[in-house]
């Protein structure tokens, strides 16, 4: 279900029972795919494709991120905020897309996950994509 | 800086050479005629300890180094008696045919592989009083490499320590198969003293023979030589891995007479690898190239390729910058035939930051004594 703004598109793409804490989905917007996480209860969403070979990085394992102030120090922090292409293993921040394999150079596409009602979304002119949205249910609504 | 606004203002003009532009020889070899030129330089009870095992007597020459063998001096640079690069005169005519502003002297002297630590380190103080006396004394456009024992992290800072104030000494050199990789935090206190003077860490071709140079010990002479590439190799990526460059950053390696062109294929597979792991090694924060390219020199000769100019320009291309080669000759090595030493056109940008802007952004002693001046506009 869509609806078209002046400017966005919003995807509405997952019913929140479907992504737990956790979890993620590979979801369709507007013929992407895109890589739908859960991280506590709050939502993002990055471009599935891996810029390397386009491996699937909703497939991934999510990580922490390993850092160091310098050579012999380690510490990791933002446990599963890191998501690892299961094919190279190229690093991505599922908050912004953005790549530790080479941050200046490499990054995929985040965009803006959110929790909308669907008491507020049926009210719109929509057409159904892919599935009913129900009044009841909270979804997870992306904006392109 | 660019060669354009430089001038150079050295006590002593220097003819232009065969480049119609100032250079600067990073790499040109001197050599102790025999163990019985290092005697003045002993204290009393080195003096005698040599005397009385017969070491004045020995000639510590290292396998990879041998005298005789055509590769070791162009038939034009072979002195007519004694070692190759033993002749004040032949390397002055040979500075004064490339118009040479400066050169850096390596003197790879052999007993620096001793598994002494103490006798090592007497060799290296030995060799390097011999290099400023014999030398830096009468060669005023000469300039020198500490040498250091290096199987002793402790004696070598020391060594270091001793030279810094000499300014004519203008970088540490260690062979490129010494005792352990050159990454491993235990060279750190070297790389340390060498940061506080201002003085690049030139790795230069040879090896201790502690260990074997490849995977095993090699029977022949040409398997040695080739192998030498192999090894700058392994020491690129335990420098990279290892961090070196993040805790010195402003710390530059001269890798010396290392082939070159091995560079580029080796980087491609240091990229990709370290994509896929980089958690292991956290401190490496760029894609490996780039902390090569901003930290890594390379002497020009000897330059490995069929077609040196179409490779250098290559070669640039594909490393994506042009600052990081120096010029050298390799004196007296034979690598090249006549003034053949730089295969790119003379007037381009590239050879004028090969011989001259990339030396001296890579030296800042050099810069100092040559007292170079960026021009008024």
């Amino acid at each position: 279900m869509t609806t078209a703004t002046a400017s966005k598109t919003r995807f509405v793409v997952a019913r929140t029972d479907e992504v737990k804490p956790g979890q993620r989905k590979l979801v369709d917007v507007g013929g992407r795919p895109v890589a739908l996480f859960n991280l506590n209860g709050d939502y993002f969403a990055i471009g599935d494709k891996c810029p390397h070979e386009a491996g699937s990085l909703c497939a991934g394992k999510l990580v922490g991120l390993a850092e160091s102030d310098e050579p012999g120090h380690y510490r990791l922090s933002r446990p599963g905020e890191v998501i690892k292409c299961p094919w190279h293993g190229w690093e991505f921040d599922i908050r912004t897309g953005q790549s530790y394999c080479e941050p200046s150079a490499v990054r995929v596409r985040a965009y803006e996950a959110s929790v909308e009602h669907g008491g507020e979304l049926v009210k719109g002119p929509f057409r159904a994509e892919t599935f009913q949205v129900a009044v009841e249910d909270d979804y997870v609504v992306i904006t392109l | 800086m660019s060669s354009a606004n430089i001038s150079l203002q050295s006590n002593a003009p220097v003819r232009p050479g065969v480049f119609g532009h100032p250079a600067i020889d990073c790499d040109v070899h001197v050599a102790v005629p025999s163990t019985q030129a290092l005697m003045p330089y002993l204290d009393a009870y080195w003096f005698d300890s040599f005397m009385a095992r017969g070491m004045n007597r020995t000639s510590y020459t290292l396998t990879g180094d041998a005298p005789n063998a055509p590769l070791a001096a162009r038939p034009d640079w072979r002195p007519k008696d004694g070692r190759p690069g033993s002749d004040v005169g032949l390397l002055r005519n040979m500075l004064d045919t490339f118009g040479s502003t400066a050169a850096i002297a390596n003197c790879i002297f052999g007993g620096v592989a001793l598994h002494s630590e103490d006798t090592a380190a007497v060799m290296c103080k030995a060799a390097n009083d011999f290099v400023a006396d014999q030398w830096l004394d009468k060669e005023p456009r000469l300039r020198a490499s500490i040498l250091i024992p290096l199987n002793s992290i402790e004696l070598a800072v020391e060594e270091i320590e001793r030279r810094a104030d000499d300014k004519r000494f203008v970088q540490v050199v260690m062979l490129v198969m010494g005792q352990d990789l050159l990454g491993k935090r235990k060279h750190w206190p070297i790389y340390e003293a060498a940061r506080r003077h201002g003085l690049p860490i030139a790795v230069h071709a040879g090896s201790l023979y502690h260990h074997p140079p490849m995977a095993g010990w090699g029977s022949f002479a040409y398997e040695d030589y080739v192998a030498q590439a192999f090894s700058f190799e392994n020491q690129v990526l335990s420098l990279v891995a290892e961090g070196v460059f993040q805790k010195f950053p402003e710390l530059k390696f001269v890798f010396s007479e290392s082939g070159v062109t091995w560079l580029p294929a080796c980087l491609w597979r240091f990229n990709k690898t370290w994509r896929g792991v980089r958690p292991e090694i956290p401190w490496v924060k760029r894609i490996p190239a780039d902390i090569v390219r901003d930290n890594i020199r390379l002497t020009l000769q000897p330059f490995d390729a069929h077609d040196p100019r179409r490779e250098l320009q290559r070669w640039v291309e594909q490393m994506r910058s042009d600052r990081m080669l120096l010029f050298s000759t390799d004196f007296p090595h034979w690598h090249f035939e006549g003034t053949d030493a730089l295969p790119a056109d003379v007037s381009s940008p590239l050879a004028r930051r090969i011989l001259f802007d990339n030396p001296l952004e890579t030296y800042p002693r050099l810069r100092a004594s040559l007292n170079v001046t960026e021009a008024a506009a």
